[in-house]
């Protein structure tokens, strides 16, 4: 009885002293904590680990106390490998890397991708399967669950036990805790803003084993359905919209893509990204790939700055989380004034100018 | 050729309304709350229509799940220009896992060239249906569609989609499964004379077990409730005062 009482104290020690280490988003994982064999799916760009894809590795982490991470990637040549290397050292839970190198995953397509998952769940039987909230992620695993058979969860906010998980619906107006109550693997994605990559890495001195994936089942059908024809992407030298500590956002209000460039000068001043609202993009103003919103990116920085923007439900969907939130409107009665922290209610013009005059 | 292309509508809580959470944290209350057709679906719907103008396919089938009042959604959807509708009769609740196994069972009925459906339905944000619609039928999947133009001939699509860095463009072998973005078109609305015409037209009927689909159930809701408040906002009345703040106060510049 003494050992049994001696025990319970311990273990609400090790919990306790565990959850020191433990960031906030991560709650209270059931103390009799379950060794779990995670797979994340990742990306890789220019042989580094994409930031979503270490949030996804952070968040694989939260899972349980003991948790084993997979990272897999897919690719081809010198920089998949070099990704490979990071990975295998990028966090002390990550205990495997597995390559699938061929030409056909030069860009991530859905269908030899889902087919590529189940091919090594049934190899490996992992508990569950994670990937960020990005593109890719919410293109690719759903396909795998249903070749799986499972009922994913998408968007994943917080992660309270193993199985049981927290995700906005409604636009972000109501959240829901979902259990899932199925066999392995349980699938999810998550939302890299939720869980953000500690500044002082969690790498490990260890470098993980990298093997690679057996390709040999796959037959040139799988990758003959679907074909990639161009990218066309911005190149800035702007902090990526998605992980940007500032963003300043530019609405319907703001009438003109020319007024736009104001919004770029602050931004560049504060080393922040830019924004927009979807009547922007809808516009013309910008294109669509600075959209904030429900449908759009989920920013979550530490400064918001939104000028000329209503502040309509899908909009704030997608920037609430934000630290500190300013509004610069004419109209004093913007939803947006609901939301945010500071407000100024004026011409934009001017303000604009005389912010970016005094930064 | 006679292509036909099958589209996917969902009942939703109108996008304008503002939802309350029930007190007893079992869901979201949609008592006596404006329902229509998931903006997605209206674009996947509308998409199909010009489509069909355009003489790429020969008929546009709409199809909804869920209870009685899916019917009133595949109305909406007949009146806008759809030959025909499919309701699957089911009262409970059903996750995109279950909906994608109805969506290829009736897909194997009516063997269409393209199946459209929206990107994600403004209640639960899933956006999961069609990629899981796609896999089970193993067809090449188009989503967050920007973008769609067909060639008949060489039997292909080719779809601008959004993403991430900007825009991707795929081509992908028919059939094939796409999801609506936004900007994919502006849907129309339905003119009285065709509303009056949509009277007639047939809604075919199924259920579950008809389409021999097992619903699976290994998700259960444990509460809905309501996000965190955010603290009250503050005016500020000058730029001056307002850069004193972030500076000094909230410490972000």
């Amino acid at each position: 009885m003494a050992a049994l009482s001696m025990l319970k104290s311990l273990r609400k020690c090790a919990t306790h002293h565990l959850s020191n280490f433990r960031p906030s988003f991560c709650h209270h994982v059931a103390s009799i904590s379950r060794s779990l064999s995670t797979l994340v799916l990742a990306e890789h760009e220019s042989g580094s680990i994409k930031a979503s894809s270490m949030s996804a590795v952070v968040a694989a982490a939260c899972l349980s106390e003991k948790s084993s991470i997979s990272v897999l990637l897919a690719g081809s040549g010198s920089s998949l490998h070099e990704a490979a290397k990071r990975a295998a050292s990028c966090h002390h839970s990550v205990s495997q890397v597995l390559v699938a190198d061929s030409d056909k995953f030069v860009y991530p397509l859905a269908e030899p991708w889902a087919k590529l998952v189940d091919l090594i769940q049934q190899e490996h039987c992992y508990s569950h399967i994670v990937a960020a909230s990005s593109s890719f992620g919410k293109n690719v695993l759903p396909r795998a669950a249903a070749l799986l058979d499972v009922s994913p969860v998408t968007d994943v906010i917080e992660i309270s036990e193993s199985h049981l998980f927290v995700r906005p619906i409604y636009a972000g107006n109501a959240l829901c805790t979902v259990r899932y109550t199925g066999t392995n693997p349980c699938m999810l994605t998550i939302r890299s803003t939720s869980f953000p990559v500690p500044l002082m890495s969690d790498a490990s001195e260890n470098e993980a084993p990298i093997s690679q994936v057996d390709l040999s089942t796959f037959d040139e059908d799988d990758f003959s359905k679907s074909r990639f024809v161009k990218n066309t992407s911005q190149d800035t030298d702007r902090p990526d919209l998605g992980n940007a500590r500032v963003v300043i956002t530019g609405g319907r209000g703001l009438k003109s893509a020319e007024n736009f460039k104001m919004i770029e000068k602050l931004a560049e001043k504060l080393g922040g990204a830019v924004g927009a609202t979807r009547a922007a993009v809808d516009a013309g103003f910008v294109p669509n790939d600075l959209q904030v919103g429900q449908t759009g990116k989920i920013v979550a920085p530490e400064l918001y700055i939104a000028f000329g923007v209503s502040g309509a439900i899908q909009h704030l969907a997608g920037m609430r989380d934000s630290k500190v939130i300013v509004a610069v409107n004419k109209d004093s009665d913007a939803p947006i004034f609901q939301k945010q922290k500071e407000r100024i209610s004026s011409d934009m013009k001017p303000a604009n100018k005389h912010i970016n005059h005094h930064i | 050729m006679t292509m036909k292309i099958m589209v996917a509508v969902k009942r939703v809580v109108d996008y304008a309304v503002k939802i309350r959470v029930k007190s007893d944290k079992s869901g979201v209350d949609t008592s006596n709350v404006k329902m229509s057709m998931n903006p997605f679906c209206e674009i996947a719907l509308e998409e199909a229509l010009r489509i069909k103008e355009s003489g790429l396919a020969s008929e546009v089938v709409a199809v909804s799940m869920g209870p009685a009042q899916c019917i009133d959604t595949l109305r909406t959807g007949l009146a806008m220009g759809a030959d025909r509708a499919i309701h699957v009769d089911y009262s409970a609740t059903l996750y995109p896992l279950s909906v994608a196994k109805l969506l290829k069972a009736l897909v194997d009925v009516e063997k269409p060239g393209l199946l459209i459906l929206g990107k994600q339905a403004i209640d639960d944000d899933c956006n999961q249906t069609g990629q899981m619609v796609a896999g089970l039928l193993n067809w090449p999947q188009g989503t967050f569609a920007s973008k769609v133009v067909l060639d008949k001939e060489k039997k292909v699509a080719t779809v601008d989609r959004e993403v991430d860095g900007g825009l991707e463009t795929l081509s992908l072998d028919l059939p094939a499964v796409i999801t609506t973005d936004l900007r994919l078109n502006q849907p129309r609305y339905a003119k009285l004379p065709n509303i009056m015409k949509a009277k007639s037209k047939k809604i075919e009927k199924f259920t579950v077990q008809d389409l021999k689909v097992e619903i699976k159930s290994d998700l259960e809701i444990v509460q809905v409730t309501e996000p965190p408040k955010r603290k009250a906002g503050i005016n500020v009345s000058s730029v001056d005062e307002l850069i004193d703040k972030l500076k000094n106060e909230a410490h972000v510049i």
